[in-house]
């Protein structure tokens, strides 16, 4: 779902960068506050892990695949807003190293992986969470669906950007968009739900409270 | 931190650039949705104009000048993962160092 240069309006992109910078803008500074440097690892490796992932292409149907997209496992493991930061920093390298992602694009895909995908994820995971027991499974059934949900909202916003730039129909490119991302949303909700299971094996305590109920609530060494 | 912390981050880097070494070289080359959106209802031109920033080191996910395919994209996964774990703890040291110093907290036995 990296979007290359070309494909929107110079307005929608100066938008969405605008409200990417305002979103980790305000990252940035509540990590001032309440980061400590002993979670350095904890982001470097979350930001590592959705990196690689999302080099692993799947096939979905002929002649299409689709990746991992990691805002809501980002924002479960880390929080809203450094989950946000770490997207943003994944992206950002991804657009400077290997040209993936636009650079007059980077804004507004920080605005649809990282502020939709992953705050509009984790609130679709939060309102599960009311609904499905409290227990692991109702966490990673959450989460999975979460998950799914994120992909679909990053493509809508996207498919809605690149309507409003003019590139394609309304009416053509968002069914287009959320129906194949809606197959691909399923191997996101299988991937997050696989790696929280294990995080939630090993370390639990390292999903923060913003992100679980049932596990432990704060960042704290074992 | 603790030398039980400091193993499971170190596994937990080693699977990230397993994955992005040993496993890229395989992973689907096909389009991906939004490539194939583009494809299928055409502004897939729109996009095939050269970048802007013109400084990509891996474009495409492929180190230059090496000639099998599947080593370019192992060697452009294990270079992007190690940036991408570097990047991460750079960010949290430029983040949390505006912060005043700590008092030193007599709880955690290191």
């Amino acid at each position: 779902m990296h979007i290359p240069d070309g494909m929107l309006s110079a307005p929608v992109n100066i938008a969405a960068f605008a409200v990417s910078t305002a979103v980790c803008g305000v990252a940035i500074a509540r990590a001032n506050k309440t980061l400590h440097e002993d979670q350095a690892p904890q982001l470097g490796v979350t930001a590592a892990f959705i990196f690689a992932a999302q080099m692993l292409n799947f096939p979905i149907f002929a002649g299409t695949s689709g990746h991992f997209l990691g805002a809501v496992l980002a924002a479960l493991v880390l929080g809203p807003l450094n989950g946000c930061l770490v997207m943003a920093v994944v992206l950002v390298l991804q657009c400077l190293l290997f040209a993936d992602g636009g650079i007059t694009a980077l804004g507004t895909n920080i605005f649809n992986m990282g502020v939709v995908g992953g705050l509009g994820g984790l609130g679709m995971f939060h309102a599960l969470k009311v609904l499905l027991p409290d227990t692991r499974g109702g966490f990673l059934a959450s989460a999975a669906l979460a998950s799914w949900a994120s992909v679909v909202m990053a493509s809508t916003a996207c498919a809605l950007e690149l309507a409003i730039s003019g590139t394609s129909p309304l009416w053509v490119v968002v069914p287009a968009m959320t129906g194949v991302h809606a197959l691909i949303g399923i191997g996101e909700g299988i991937i997050t739900a696989a790696t929280l299971s294990v995080v939630l094996a090993s370390r639990p305590h390292l999903i923060t409270s913003r992100g679980s109920g049932f596990a432990v609530s704060t960042y704290e060494e074992a | 931190m603790s030398r039980n912390n400091r193993l499971v981050f170190a596994i937990a880097l080693g699977v990230a650039l397993a994955l992005g070494t040993f496993l890229s070289p395989f992973a689907s080359s096909s389009p991906d949705g939004l490539e194939k959106v583009a494809h299928d209802k055409g502004f897939i031109e729109k996009s095939e104009g050269a970048p802007a920033w013109r400084f990509a080191l891996m474009p495409d996910y492929a180190v230059p000048g090496v000639s099998n395919n599947a080593v370019a994209t192992a060697l452009s996964g294990l270079v992007g993962t190690l940036l991408v774990f570097g990047a991460g703890l750079g960010l949290v040291k430029v983040a949390a160092r505006l912060r005043a110093p700590e008092v030193p907290d007599d709880s955690r036995h290191d």
